[in-house]
């Protein structure tokens, strides 16, 4: 099959289980939405995903098995980018996105015209060509997540990895981000993987979802098919109103008068 | 996955398009600036000292031994000049480049703006192993690896390995590391004190190569450091591109095909080599491996690419001129070379400590 599959993962940090016996399968050119309450394993799903944490069980892409791929050669089909990324200070946004070359450059070797040609590609792509030269340090946090998206561009890979993309962004900042990461799956075929803890947007950009809960898929299928209000109500604790809206489900946390029920 | 091109403006296949971004690398005029300052320096250096040969002479001499012609020096002031002097600058450029690259190394590594051989314990590590060394087997000194060199490398290697192991058991702040190292340091400086007690018949001697001393020197010890500093410093200049990957933490590094644990080592052995090299010519200089790196971070880029390369001449025009004030300061009386440099790098130490503060 074309696109990522992940069959029966087990992961955990230390001797700490998180993942148990996971599945999830999106095809190329798809965008796959992983959700679920805090601390059910979505980032370490994607670290997985990525190759960053031992695990047990398979995940291809396009029908080839990563697991037994070099750094080097998996970073050129699986770019990823973390929750909170950590941008080095002192470097320029052009230096910060030629970064994502490295997968293409031997340990010792530096970048040419043709690394630097699809820097300047990406940054045109994402509007970042006017700050080319500006020190990371200055961006906004909108400015600074779309330079995060355009390091792991340049590392050109086939499938996105990214973990809560909109961290710390308004909701039209979350918009705009999201919109072009949808673009770039449009024209591309990139297969895009994107936790999400807005449940909304998830429903809204995402054509498969995954909900983890205690590192085990509890449901997964179409937004419509997943997001129900029952099992959101259940696995997250909370009150919630599933509405749909243009045909994507919207939930909205409702409260009620008087004092709130107990969990559970 | 071919990336399409949204507009005209780039063509496939020809140069990089006007205004294409521009990639910080090592430009030619900052690197000709650095080198001008360092002759100036060095040359400065060579005519300034406690024994008067008077400027317009050693003038005369420098020229005399270009063009063939007759020097105005006797010869045993060409004795000093040549056979004291100059080695003496040589060492100080050649200690100062090692300091201040496998400073910028250490903070590349353990992504600390403070980090430096002088606060991880590193040079302090080396100072103990060292002085094991000169009490133990003074007739050993002479030698070009010897035991001076290695055991001198393991102690480096061990002082920043354990401030890096400390550290990182009390946690991941900037401020843990330096305080491990800090204690590092305490313990391993002291440990050198205990030695020395124990040796009192060469207590003086050493006293004088702990508080950082360029003295006692010829062309002996130049040529005694010199394949270290070269190699270390050829190794860190290779990886800077690497320590720029770094940055951005060892899981993005990883995700982006690098592995760190392996850049780590490499950087770690080669920063430790240099800062051994240094200490074993010159005992315990503190501070340039924090001013040096930051000064070019201030001046020029904070790229890695920059930084290292940079440094090296920076770190050498740093203390020869250091070591020519220690010279010339109260001469003829001279202050050890550390005085210098700590009365001009613990300020810096607290501003850099303000600006992140900020940050």
């Amino acid at each position: 099959m074309s696109g990522l599959r992940a069959v029966d993962i087990s992961a955990g940090y230390r001797g700490r289980p998180v993942l148990r016996a996971v599945d999830a399968e999106v095809p190329a050119g798809g965008w796959l939405g992983v959700i679920g309450p805090n601390g059910a394993g979505k980032s370490t799903l994607l670290k997985t995903l990525a190759g960053l944490l031992p695990h047990e069980g398979t995940v291809t892409v396009d029908g080839t098995s990563i697991d037994g791929l070099r750094p080097r050669q998996r970073a050129r089909v699986l770019g990823y980018a973390p929750q909170t990324p950590e941008p080095p200070t002192g470097l320029t946004v052009t230096d910060y996105v030629l970064l994502g070359r490295s997968p293409y450059l031997p340990p010792l070797g530096r970048e040419g015209r043709s690394d630097l040609r699809v820097v300047a590609e990406v940054l045109a792509r994402l509007d970042l060509a006017g700050m080319a030269t500006r020190p990371l340090a200055t961006l906004s946090g909108g400015e600074r997540q779309r330079a995060v998206l355009a390091r792991v561009l340049a590392q050109q890979p086939r499938v996105l990895l990214l973990d809560e993309p909109t961290t710390g962004l308004d909701v039209g900042h979350a918009q705009a981000l999201l919109e072009l990461v949808d673009r770039l799956r449009r024209e591309d075929g990139v297969t895009v993987v994107t936790t999400l803890h807005d449940l909304t947007l998830a429903a809204q950009y995402a054509d498969r979802l995954v909900f983890l809960v205690d590192g085990a898929v509890t449901a997964s299928g179409a937004p419509g098919e997943v997001l129900t209000q029952a099992r959101v109500a259940e696995h997250y604790q909370a009150s919630v109103a599933v509405l749909t809206s243009d045909g994507s489900r919207i939930v909205a946390p409702v409260r009620h008068a008087g004092p709130r029920p107990a969990p559970g | 996955m071919p990336l399409t091109v949204r507009s005209g403006r780039d063509s496939p296949a020809g140069p990089a398009p006007a205004g294409a971004p521009r990639a910080t690398r090592l430009r030619v005029r900052h690197l000709a600036l650095a080198l001008a300052l360092l002759l100036a320096v060095t040359l400065l250096s060579v005519l300034l000292g406690a024994a008067d040969l008077g400027w317009q002479r050693v003038v005369g001499e420098l020229v005399a031994q270009v063009t063939g012609g007759t020097s105005p020096l006797s010869e045993r002031e060409a004795a000093i000049l040549w056979q004291l002097r100059v080695p003496r600058v040589v060492l100080a450029c050649l200690v100062g480049a090692a300091l201040a690259v496998s400073g910028a190394a250490f903070q590349g590594v353990f992504r600390n703006p403070l980090a430096d051989p002088y606060l991880l314990g590193a040079a302090a590590g080396a100072g103990l192993a060292a002085t094991i060394v000169v009490a133990a087997a003074p007739g050993t000194l002479d030698w070009v690896i010897g035991p001076l060199q290695l055991a001198a490398f393991c102690g480096a290697l061990s002082g920043v390995v354990l401030s890096w192991v400390l550290g990182r058991t009390a946690g991941h702040g900037t401020g843990t590391l330096i305080l491990a190292g800090v204690a590092v340091s305490a313990f391993l400086t002291a440990g050198q004190t205990f030695v020395q007690q124990l040796n009192t018949d060469s207590l003086r001697q050493i006293y004088s190569w702990v508080l950082g001393g360029l003295t006692t020197t010829g062309w002996r010890e130049v040529l005694l450091v010199l394949p270290y500093v070269v190699a270390a410093s050829s190794v860190l200049c290779l990886c800077a591109r690497l320590l720029d990957v770094l940055g951005v933490g060892d899981e993005e590094a990883t995700a982006l095909g690098v592995r760190p644990g392996r850049v780590r080592l490499a950087v770690l052995l080669a920063a430790s080599l240099a800062t051994a090299a240094a200490v074993s010519a010159a005992g315990l200089i503190g501070f340039v491996g924090i001013v040096v790196p930051h000064l070019v971070r201030l001046l020029v880029a904070g790229s890695y690419r920059v930084v290292v390369p940079l440094s090296l001449v920076g770190g050498a025009i740093f203390l020869a001129a250091a070591d020519m004030i220690a010279r010339t300061a109260m001469s003829p009386a001279q202050l050890p070379i550390g005085v210098v440099t700590a009365f001009a790098g613990a300020p810096f130490f607290v501003l850099v400590l303000r600006t992140r503060g900020r940050a």
